[in-house]
Order: C-alpha cells, then structure tokens, then sequence
C-alpha cells in the first residue's frame, strides 16, 4: 500500500496480524489520547493511536458532559482558581503546574472554537467555554486526528509493551477485536492514554476503563503515585448510569420513610449518603431547583433526563431510588507517575497523559471533577504528545532494533487452568466497590483486603493464558486487581484523612503526612514516601 | 442495556457495530446482532449515532428490560436523544444550547 507522507507505515499484513512502523504510539482515543496523537503529529511525528473502543465514544468524557478548568488570564482570576483548591486537595498540589494547566487549558480551548466547536454565548453574545458536550466534543477530536494525518485503530486494545534491549519502550501489541486478530505497532516513544479505573461499575462511559494502560505500563517498570486518592463514587439514579454529581446539588435527600437524611449532599455529605445506604435505600428529588434552573438542566445536560423520561419519572417532582458508583481513579488523582514537564514517566520513552497519568500536580489528593480533569486531559495530552514526538525525533533511526514483549499475567504460560477473567472481576468489584472497604479505610479492614488481593494476584499469575476470546477480559480483570492493590497499599500507608482519602481509625489530617506516595510493583508492590516540589525547592535553596 | 434494534428502521449501515466503545454488537448478512447485551454500559451513544432510529437503550443498566418497540414509536421514544442534543436537521440549535455555566457554582 502506499502511504501519504507522514502518516504511519504500514508494514505487513499478512492473514491474522497487522503491523505498524511509527514515530509515536497512542494507547487511548478520549480526550488525552487525540490531543496527543494531534499534537504529534505537528511536532512531525508519524503517529498511530489505538483505542481500545472506538475513538469518538470511548471513554468517561463521550459519554457525558464535562466542565472544564478554563479561566481568563487575568491574573487575579487565575490567583482565585487556584487558591480555591488548595485546601480541599490537601495542600499537596503544585502551583507551578497549576499555572501551566490552566494557561495551556486557555489555548487548547480557545483551539476548539476555532476548529468550529458550537460553545455557547451568554445573555450578553460573550462565548462560554468552561463546559463541553461530550458526544459533540469527541465527535470533532475524531476529525481532527484523522486530519492531523494520524492512523486510528478503532476495537484495538493494547495488551503488552514492547521495550529495546535497553528498556527504552519500542512500541506494543494488542488484539484487533473485531477482526479476530492482532496488531504490533513499532514505534520509538508510547504515550499511555488509556484513562483511569472504574472497576466496570457503570458509571457513565467508564466501562472501557479497566487500568489496562497501568498494568502494561507497570510491567515495563513505570510508577505510580497518590493511588490512595482513589475512591470516588458518583451519584446516579440506583437503577442507571448517568451520573451527573452536580444536578444532585439541587437535592433533597430522604430515607425509606422519607424523611431528610442530616447533613446528606452532593457536596460535602456524600459519605453521609454511603453511610446511610449502608442501612437501606436512600430516594433524591431535585426539588430546590427552579423552573429556570430546570429548562438549563435539560438542555446542558439532555442525557441526565433519559433515566427519568424513560421511566416515567419527574426526578423534580419525584422521589426515585438513589445509589453510588465506584468512579475509582477516573476521579480519583492517582496515576502513573510524571517525572518532568513533557509528561514522561519514569520509563525511558513512555509518557502518560490524562486520567492515567496522576493528577495531583493540580487536584492535590482530591477529585478533579469534571473539570479540572477535562483541563488535565487537554494539557498533559498535549504536552505528553509534543514530548513523546521530540523523543522520537532524538532517537533517530532504529532500524533492525530489536523489541522484546514485556506481558505478563494472562499473557504467558503458567501451567495452571486458563486465568478466569471475569470471575476475577467480580472478586476485585468485592474489594473495592464497598463502601466499608473503600470510602471509609481503615487498617485492619484494608490489611484483611489487601490478603485477598494478593492471593489473587498469586493464582492469576500462576494461571495460564486464556483464549483469545478471553483475553481481553483477562488483562481488564488483572489490570484491576494491580490497580486495586496499589491503591490499598497506598492507602494503609497514609495514616490520616486528606484530601478525598478518609480513615476511620486516623480522621484528622495530619502534616506529618505532607508529602505523596510512591507506589508500583506487581508481585511484590511496594510504596514510598516522596516531598513535595515545593519542599524539594525549599530544601535546594537551603 | 440495548434493548432493541428495529428492524423496520434498521438499514444494515452497522455504524453502531463500530461506535459501541464496549463491543457489543456482531455484523451479520442483515442487521446487527446485540451479541453481548451484557458488555453495554448504557452509555447511549450507539443510539446517538444511529442515523435512522433503529436503536433503543433501556435506562436500566444492571439488567435486561422486555421492551414493546410500538409503543416506543408511539411516544416518539426512538431517536429521543439525536433530538435532545441537537444531531438532527430540526435541532440543530440545541448544540450550542449548552447552559452549565448558569449552573457551575451552585
């Protein structure tokens, strides 16, 4: 076939396989994932990007609708924005990095409504940028890679990294599903974009995020960091998966009998709501919002209403059944460890971006919401891109480089009965999607968690291979045990309450634990404690 | 879950085997086939795409609804979120209808 310049190259296709010679890989096709492959690509790099989805619709930004961190560059707003959030994240973020984001959130914006996304005006005819339609936004990111040049590999997981001789990344495999075979890209630099972990709980759109990127980024040596701000649940109608936390701040929040549950809210109460599910079911009703307020609701967010009008219910005037799905580090802060303002990890040639890779450089160890983590995924995306291009460019010829596969669980023989997948998911939703075990920490409950963890871990390694019809679901459930251990682990740690991290048994935040935690390991994971930048800075002027 | 696709409106196009970011729809000689109902994440978007209003996604999403397709089509329930978000002709307007910033800072 022939190729026009710098696309990637197509190298064989021979029956049941593809093959890809590249500059850059891209493992994820939401939001991170394109604004890296397009960034690239116009940093001259031949660019492949594989999603495992369909890149467009996967991931938790095309499901839904998000805010984002977009803030006018005055510098008092920009003082604002960022003292705002320094309390709640626990002081653990860097401002340096928060100055960066929301500058480079400005620009990438400000880019979209020049590619022609429909943003809306105000009363006045001023543009409104601080929200996107998720459908609407992916749909046009799509566009834009394809016409940056860069090849998509839609329902093409990854499976395993590939690394040189050096451990320097040089590409990876994974499966075409749809097709029933598999591909290899070779490529010089990978940028993991493959989101975060939500455990397969539904919450919108975050099926396709299993930790996937995580687990292949571990067994090429990455790390980890502040996995222990994990455990975000957001609120949804209990029989659905739209979950839009904030609508419900217009809630009231009732019991069985229906009477007010104290202090429950969307913000601020919603371990009381996880507390009070824990005794029975507990029914929302958006009656503090205003007709006004009801008619910006439906058309900001039109999906929110398709559990409610499907089922013949007016969640204004009705009471309807709530529950709490496990958002895990989709809205967590926790991910693969960046080591400089390119986004590499601390894997030679491998750089993360967007939910995968830690987000506690602007959230601290609370949640993004949607919006910082929108900001996040544009800007590290972006950078992450830029880095991963100049580091293939520095690497120049790599011809007759020889790669080596670094899989492991679910991937090699192991002499025992095929890995299970998803009975292994199950046993890992067990740990993690318990409001006793994961919301509310404490020792000995994490400690008695983290055996059984590790057990899993022990037999899922020792297993074989499954079939390839399994094999994808094998490498989602293995990748959600490594990222649930991880997030114990770190977790136990922390011996205080900070940021979205709570303990029973340590409720207090405590400044002894003013720094971040270090995590990685499969086998035996391990965790370390790391300074702030900040502090870092302090100790080198001393 | 994907309950339904119609196969009076169903053209056989399968961009909804392709847009399903959980896979699970199969090809056939004819219509799709909902091969893996219990992969689907009730993210509505293959309803979103599909050109012709073939699909319906129940709002249930730990378990399968039984669905009557001609009562749907007499609520005009097919085809209710393009029109909602403004992917089609008659609604275009609603993609820049986004209000969120009236309601960021509640």
């Amino acid at each position: 076939m022939t190729n026009s310049p710098g696309r990637a190259e197509k190298l064989s296709s021979s029956a049941g396989s593809v093959m890809f010679d590249a500059d850059v890989l891209v493992l994820g096709g939401g939001p991170a994932g394109t604004w890296a492959a397009i960034s690239a690509a116009e940093h001259g790099a031949r660019v492949v990007l594989a999603d495992k989805g369909f890149c467009g619709t996967s991931g938790a930004t095309a499901a839904a609708g998000t805010g984002v961190w977009y803030v006018d560059p005055a510098p008092e707003r920009r003082e604002a924005a960022m003292a705002s959030r320094e309390k709640l994240g626990g002081h653990l973020q860097d401002r340096r990095w928060m100055a960066r984001v929301l500058d480079r959130t400005y620009a990438q914006s400000n880019q979209l409504a020049d590619w022609g996304y429909p943003y809306p005006a105000d009363d006045d005819g001023r543009p409104q940028r601080n929200s996107l339609q998720g459908p609407e936004y992916m749909r046009l990111m799509r566009k834009r890679t394809k016409q940056a040049g860069v090849t998509i590999l839609d329902h093409s997981p990854a499976l395993e990294l590939l690394v040189d001789g050096n451990g320097v990344v040089a590409g990876a495999t994974g499966l075409r599903r749809q097709k029933g075979d598999r591909w290899a890209v070779n490529a010089k630099a990978v940028v993991i974009a493959t989101g975060g972990c939500a455990f397969l709980s539904k919450t919108l759109g975050s099926n396709v995020l299993t930790g996937d990127g995580y687990l292949l980024a571990a067994e090429a040596g990455a790390e980890f960091t502040s996995m222990e701000f994990s455990n975000a649940y957001a609120i949804s109608p209990a029989f659905g998966s739209v979950t839009k936390t904030l609508f419900y701040s217009w809630s009231s929040f009732t019991d069985e009998q229906g009477s007010v549950i104290p202090g429950a809210s969307s913000k601020g109460g919603r371990s009381v709501i996880a507390r009070a599910l824990r005794k029975g079911p507990v029914y929302a009703q958006l009656d503090q919002a205003d007709a006004e307020t009801q008619r910006h609701m439906r058309v900001s967010q039109p999906n929110f209403f398709l559990p409610f009008d499907r089922t013949g219910i007016d969640p204004f005037t009705q009471r309807f059944p709530i529950t709490l799905r496990l958002e895990g580090t989709v809205r967590g802060t926790g991910g693969l460890r960046i080591i400089d303002d390119s986004c590499a990890t601390t894997v030679p040639g491998l750089y993360a971006a967007g939910d995968a890779a830690t987000r506690e450089l602007i959230c601290g160890g609370f949640t993004g919401g949607g919006s910082h983590n929108a900001a996040w995924a544009m800007s590290s995306g972006h950078w992450a891109g830029q880095g991963a291009a100049e580091f293939a460019r520095q690497m120049g010829t790599t011809s007759g480089r020889q790669a080596f596969r670094r899989g492991t669980v679910g991937l090699r023989s192991g002499g025992g009965r095929p890995l299970q997948g998803s009975a292994l998911a199950r046993s890992v939703q067990d740990e993690v999607f318990p409001y006793e075990l994961n919301y509310f920490r404490e020792a000995g409950r994490l400690g008695e968690s983290l055996r059984r963890l590790d057990a899993l871990w022990s037999d899922a390694s020792a297993a074989d291979a499954p079939d390839e019809k399994e094999l994808l679901r094998a490498r989602e459930a293995a990748a959600m045990l490594a990222t649930a251990r991880w997030m114990y682990r770190s977790a136990l740690t922390r011996q205080e309450s900070r940021g979205m991290h709570r303990r029973d048994d340590y409720p207090e935040q405590d400044d002894r634990y003013l720094h971040l935690v270090t995590s990685g390991g499969l086998d035996d994971v391990w965790t370390s404690a790391r300074p702030l930048a900040s502090a870092q800075y302090a100790e080198a002027a001393e | 879950m994907i309950e339904v696709i119609d196969a009076e409106q169903c053209t056989a196009c399968d961009i909804c085997v392709s847009v399903c970011p959980t896979n699970v729809f199969d090809k056939t000689d004819g219509i799709p086939r909902i091969a893996r109902q219990s992969d689907c994440q009730t993210c509505f978007l293959c309803e979103l795409y599909c050109p012709e209003d073939a699909l319906f996604v129940s709002p249930f999403a730990d378990a399968p609804q039984a669905v009557d397709v001609a009562a749907l089509k007499e609520a005009t329930m097919l085809g209710s979120y393009r029109r909602a978000v403004g992917w089609v002709e008659e609604s275009r307007h609603l993609r820049a209808a986004d209000r969120s910033y009236r309601l960021f800072g509640h």
